[in-house]
């Protein structure tokens, strides 16, 4: 019966077309407007950088011509091109050829008695407009002869001709010490996850499956390094195991400064990531599994492998690939300790800041790229999958009291906690020591940041203000965002494109998006330029990078809305708005503030996107950090650090106190 | 009270209307008429459609063909801000974070009443509700019978011509939903207003409705009052779906007889050819047990119009008894009737004892086999 009112159709003729009202246009209209902010913060700037990767310069020699005059200036021999030329001498090599867009190739060497003094007279051409050449800086092409006397001869040089190509990615894989970057990448995220995931799980496990005491207390503590910039751990190892490090001889030779450093770090930032998506996946599994494993009188040994491990696997699958998302793309860690170790991210730096290699680091960017969407769609189905699990399991595990396992557990979870409060400690004891390790007098010389390079004091205020910039427009961006797509109807296509849109940011790594935006911003073309070198651009950048994660919370909590208080509201005429700020607001309030809270913490620590983007003005406490590092004030670098770190902590106060404040006064309405 | 004048004027009329969801059709060609003050209900199993036409008259889903008039005005592609209806859903979605006086105030604001009409307004329909004095407090502080009345005072607070509910009583548990019925009943009589109501619970819509609307698969199978359609199905679907039916393969032997077994009935005049296999249905309750009507029975020649039957098996069901019954002279055909207990008593009805019963030509009604349902 069901397959024969499948098979009926419709009668022939057009739908019904479905007037608009004013709400739906203005929703329309909001969609339009979010999505064209994600245009342009997000996909113009990943274009231009794309087109960047793969626009080669090459000059062709064939393109030019040149004639030579006899000593008294007559013009007695034939005309000859530069390949001619250039196969006569051997001057250039291919790879002198394939330069970058500012390429420049003098001429004078291809004629091996040249004197500018001489009275000998040239003659050049380019055979079409497409070749063009330079005397000094006036910009010549054409087939008509330019006739030059031997001084202003020598000031003729050859530009390149753009083409679209892969020349650029040969002239990368060419390149061993880039390449080897790769490699490094590649094996130093994989080890940073496989520890981080193995760590967070035991101690995921501890906190969901134990008794013991002080659960609370080390959550927290395992949830700080969100609060720090990614190189401060970096700082800290270079104190404890550096060339002058109080612990150095643990070392025992090896250099802290490279993979060893790194993967410390990594582990150290990445932490408390995984730690939270392991915790979310082992809360969801079923206990009655465990019951009925235990009915059938299976050891606990037994029971963590046919139960446990299986019912997490999503979680750990996930928290696999985020780890090795952040790691992979992660900036100031390397940086800071990497030493002579070059990894995909470094190295973007390294050529767009040290060599002003723009193409290479477009290409470099391209090579990271790959495995951080590749990390990333990976997770995103474990994630899909998950949720199925979630919704259709029900029976919370509670955990019995047993002193021998709750006290390895707690030893294990004090070992953790002793590692992350250390790493801070140190920091925060390197920066209060006055010159470390010759005086160690306790001081606030340190906090002298106005005495430094890297913008002073103006850099943290700087901070906290694109902090709170982010946190007010990035909410308010990300919520009517999520709000307009999750409730509009039809629209589809739009819709999709939204999403799509909205998810992309979290597959871009940080260094990715900065120089897609100078590509992007900092051409003189483009309307938009006056936004490049102000806050604005850092705000900008900032809420763009962080969209997705704010995005999920969003879609997240306006999911668990009824559907219907949108009909209900239109049914009583009421605009969209009203609905909006009376219940969605209100009833969203605390995804709302989860909301904000993130965007500022990462606005505070985030150093890859904005790193390109600063400019003298708007320095920032965390690039202060980085610069401080690089420059040798390391005990700067140090306190800044930790400015950061309370600063992140005083808002997370705030933000709890507000939470709490918010749900006793509305708790009678969440009262079930 | 209701304007009699107005009374059997057509409010909503639906024309040839159509609706697909990509491929797949859920509704197909449904022409439907209700009269102002009338009280329809949209009856028919899970999936049938019935959450779908509603939508299409609120515009919350538009149909794909056809049209919706609404007192006489075209509100075919109209969005639902600009269409006249208040609408409860089976979820309630009261505002949780609105206090009772703010939700149902929520249509009232700014639509040019001051604050004290508003208020005044809002305790008019609370005692309408019957829920005077709870206005302070919020949603989840309500039952869920509470909150479905506050519900219904929010739809109706804007006084829309027409009231649309889907599946308003389905969360709630039995006893307060027969309570909620008659209240929600009594309340639309009172006002007088258009209402439909979506409901897969039969007896809710026998007991409601001024008439019902039954659908299966996308199409409407029969329009009528709840008499009409308990005793009148117009389809095997709509005879199977309402109340009980017992079906029995029978043998067409004239336009009001059928062969059954060796038994010849006589029943309603159909247009069936001789000898057409067919499907002959009666309700439970219309069997008669005879020598219970010994005087009316030798009066009008029964036995015409009888069969042979063994009990099979007797359930007691508080006012009356369920009785399975095998046909003797069709061996593998069952029927169910319902006996009342005085009729037990009297004729000491028990499993295994076997009766006459009469089957009157005017219950019994054949269907074609091909609208066989399982
Ligand atoms: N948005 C949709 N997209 C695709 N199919 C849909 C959609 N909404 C409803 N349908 C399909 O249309 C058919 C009718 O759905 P509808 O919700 O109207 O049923 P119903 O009669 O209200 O059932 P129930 O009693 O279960 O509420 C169903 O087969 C359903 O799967
Ligand atoms: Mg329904």
């Amino acid at each position: 019966m069901m397959s024969t009112s499948s098979r009926v159709q419709l009668p022939a003729g057009k739908n019904v077309a479905v007037k608009l009202g004013r709400d739906d246009w203005a929703m329309r209209g909001f969609i339009a407007l979010i999505a064209i902010y994600l245009i342009i913060a997000l996909a113009f700037p990943l274009y231009a950088m794309l087109s960047k990767a793969f626009s080669t310069f090459h000059v062709d020699l064939s393109q030019y011509e040149f004639q030579v005059s006899d000593e008294s200036g007559n013009f007695n021999t034939e005309s000859i091109t530069a390949q001619a030329l250039n196969e006569n001498t051997k001057i250039y090599e291919e790879a002198d050829l394939s330069t970058g867009s500012g390429g420049r190739l003098s001429v004078t060497k291809f004629f091996p008695d040249f004197s500018f003094r001489s009275p000998v007279m040239y003659k050049v051409r380019g055979v079409d407009t497409n070749a063009v050449f330079l005397v000094g800086s006036e910009r010549h092409t054409g087939p008509d002869w330019l006739e030059l006397d031997s001084n202003t001869f020598r000031r003729v040089v050859l530009r390149p001709v753009a083409s679209t190509g892969l020349g650029n990615f040969s002239h990368y894989f060419e390149t061993p010490a880039l390449v080897r970057s790769i490699k490094n990448s590649l094996w130093i995220s994989a080890i940073s996850t496989l520890i981080t995931v193995s760590l967070a799980f035991g101690f995921a496990y501890a906190l969901s499956r134990s008794c013991m005491r002080f659960k609370g207390v080390f959550r927290l503590i395992a949830m700080a390094p969100i609060l720090v910039p990614s190189l401060l751990p970096g700082i800290a190892l270079i104190y404890l195991f550096g060339n002058q490090g109080m612990l150095k001889a643990m070392m025992m030779g090896e250099s802290i400064y490279g993979p060893y450093g790194i993967i410390a770090g990594s582990v150290f930032f990445t932490f408390p990531h995984a730690m939270l998506i392991i915790t979310t996946a082992l809360a969801i599994s079923d206990a009655r599994l465990y019951e009925a494993s235990e009915s059938l009188g299976a050891s606990s040994w037994k029971t963590f492998w046919t139960v446990t491990i299986p019912g997490a696997r999503y979680g750990l699958i996930s928290a696999a690939f985020v780890v090795f998302n952040l790691v992979i793309t992660d900036f100031g860690l390397p940086k800071v300790i990497g030493g002579q170790f070059n990894m995909l991210a470094v190295d973007i730096y390294k050529q767009v800041i040290g060599q002003q290699n723009f193409e290479m680091g477009a290409v470099v960017s391209v090579v990271l790229l790959i495995p951080a969407m590749f990390a990333f769609s990976i997770d995103r189905l474990v994630q899909r999958k998950q949720v199925a699990l979630l919704s259709s399991r029900s029976v919370v595990y509670q955990p019995k009291k047993n002193s021998r396992f709750d006290k390895v557990c707690f030893a294990y979870c004090l070992v953790i906690a002793i590692f992350i409060v250390g790493i801070l400690a140190v920091c925060q004891f390197a920066a209060l020591i006055k010159f470390w390790p010759y005086d160690l007098s306790l001081s606030l010389v340190n906090y002298s940041f106005d005495l430094m390079d890297g913008g002073g004091w103006g850099a943290y205020q700087n901070s906290i203000k694109l902090a709170l910039l982010t946190a007010f427009f990035g909410t308010i961006v990300v919520f009517v965002g999520a709000y307009m797509v999750e409730k509009t109807q039809g629209f589809k296509t739009g819709r999709s494109l939204f999403q799509f849109l909205a998810m992309l940011p979290m597959a871009i790594p940080g260094m990715v998006l900065g120089l897609a935006y100078i590509f992007f911003f900092n051409n003189p073309s483009n309307p938009f330029n006056f936004i490049y070198g102000t806050m604005t651009i850092l705000v900008l950048c900032t809420v763009t990078h962080f969209y997705t994660v704010s995005h999920l919370t969003a879609v997240t909590a306006l999911k668990q809305m009824d559907d219907e208080f949108e009909s209900v509201s239109s049914s009583l005429k009421k605009p969209f708005y009203k609905l909006f700020y009376r219940v969605s607001v209100p009833v969203c309030m605390p995804a709302i503030l989860d909301i904000s809270i993130y965007l500022f913490v990462n606005a505070m620590t985030t150093v890859s996107a904005v790193v390109f983007l600063y400019s003298s003005g708007t320095s920032l406490a965390s690039i202060a950090v980085l610069n401080m590092d690089d420059a040798g004030d390391v005990a700067p670098a140090a306190a800044m650090g930790m400015m950061i770190f309370y600063t992140n902590v005083a808002a997370r106060l705030v933000h709890a106190i507000v939470s709490k404040g918010l749900l006793k006064r509305t708790q009678v309405w969440r009262a079930r | 009270m209701v304007d009699v004048s107005k009374q059997d004027q057509t409010f909503l009329k639906i024309s040839e209307l159509w609706k697909s969801f990509g491929n797949f059709v859920a509704l197909q060609d449904i022409s439907l008429e209700v009269n102002e003050g009338e009280f329809v209900c949209f009856l028919g199993p899970s999936g049938c459609g019935k959450t779908t036409l509603l939508r299409a008259i609120a515009g919350l889903d538009v149909q794909s063909r056809g049209e919706i008039e609404q007192g006489s005005k075209d509100i075919s592609s109209l969005p639902p801000a600009e269409r006249d209806y208040g609408i409860v859903f089976q979820s309630y979605a009261l505002f949780p974070n609105l206090s009772i006086n703010k939700n149902i105030a929520y249509g009232l604001e700014n639509a040019g009443q001051s604050k004290a009409e508003i208020n005044a307004r809002v305790e008019e329909l609370l005692s309408l509700v019957g829920l005077p004095d709870q206005g302070k407090k919020y949603p989840a502080q309500l039952s869920g019978g509470q909150q479905q009345r506050i519900a219904l005072a929010r739809a109706i607070a804007t006084e829309p011509g027409l009231l649309l509910l889907d599946e308003p009583l389905s969360a709630l548990d039995a006893k307060v939903r027969v309570s909620l019925r008659h209240q929600i009943k009594e309340l639309q009589r009172k006002l007088g207003v258009t209402t439909i109501m979506v409901t897969h619970d039969q007896e809710e819509a026998l007991s409601m409705a001024d008439r019902i609307v039954v659908m299966n698969q996308g199409v409407i199978e029969q329009i009528g009052t709840p008499i009409e359609i308990y005793r009148d199905p117009k389809t095997l679907f709509v005879a199977d779906f309402i109340g009980e039916m017992n079906q029995i393969f029978a043998t067409v032997s004239s336009h009001n007889t059928i062969s059954f077994g060796s038994k010849l009935l006589e029943c309603i005049p159909h247009g069936f050819e001789t000898n057409a296999q067919v499907i002959a249905t009666i309700r439970p309750e219309d069997i008669i047990p005879q020598g219970e009507n010994e005087q009316t029975s030798a009066a009008t020649n029964i036995s015409e119009n009888s069969l042979e039957v063994a009990i099979h098996d007797m359930e007691f069901l508080g006012s009356y008894w369920r009785a399975e019954l095998t046909s003797v002279d069709n061996g593998d055909a069952t029927l169910n009737a319902n006996f009342s207990m005085n009729a037990v008593r009297r004729m000491n009805l028990e499993i295994g004892k076997s009766l006459r019963i009469e089957i009157p030509a005017d219950r019994l009604k054949v269907f074609s086999r091909n609208e066989l349902v399982h």
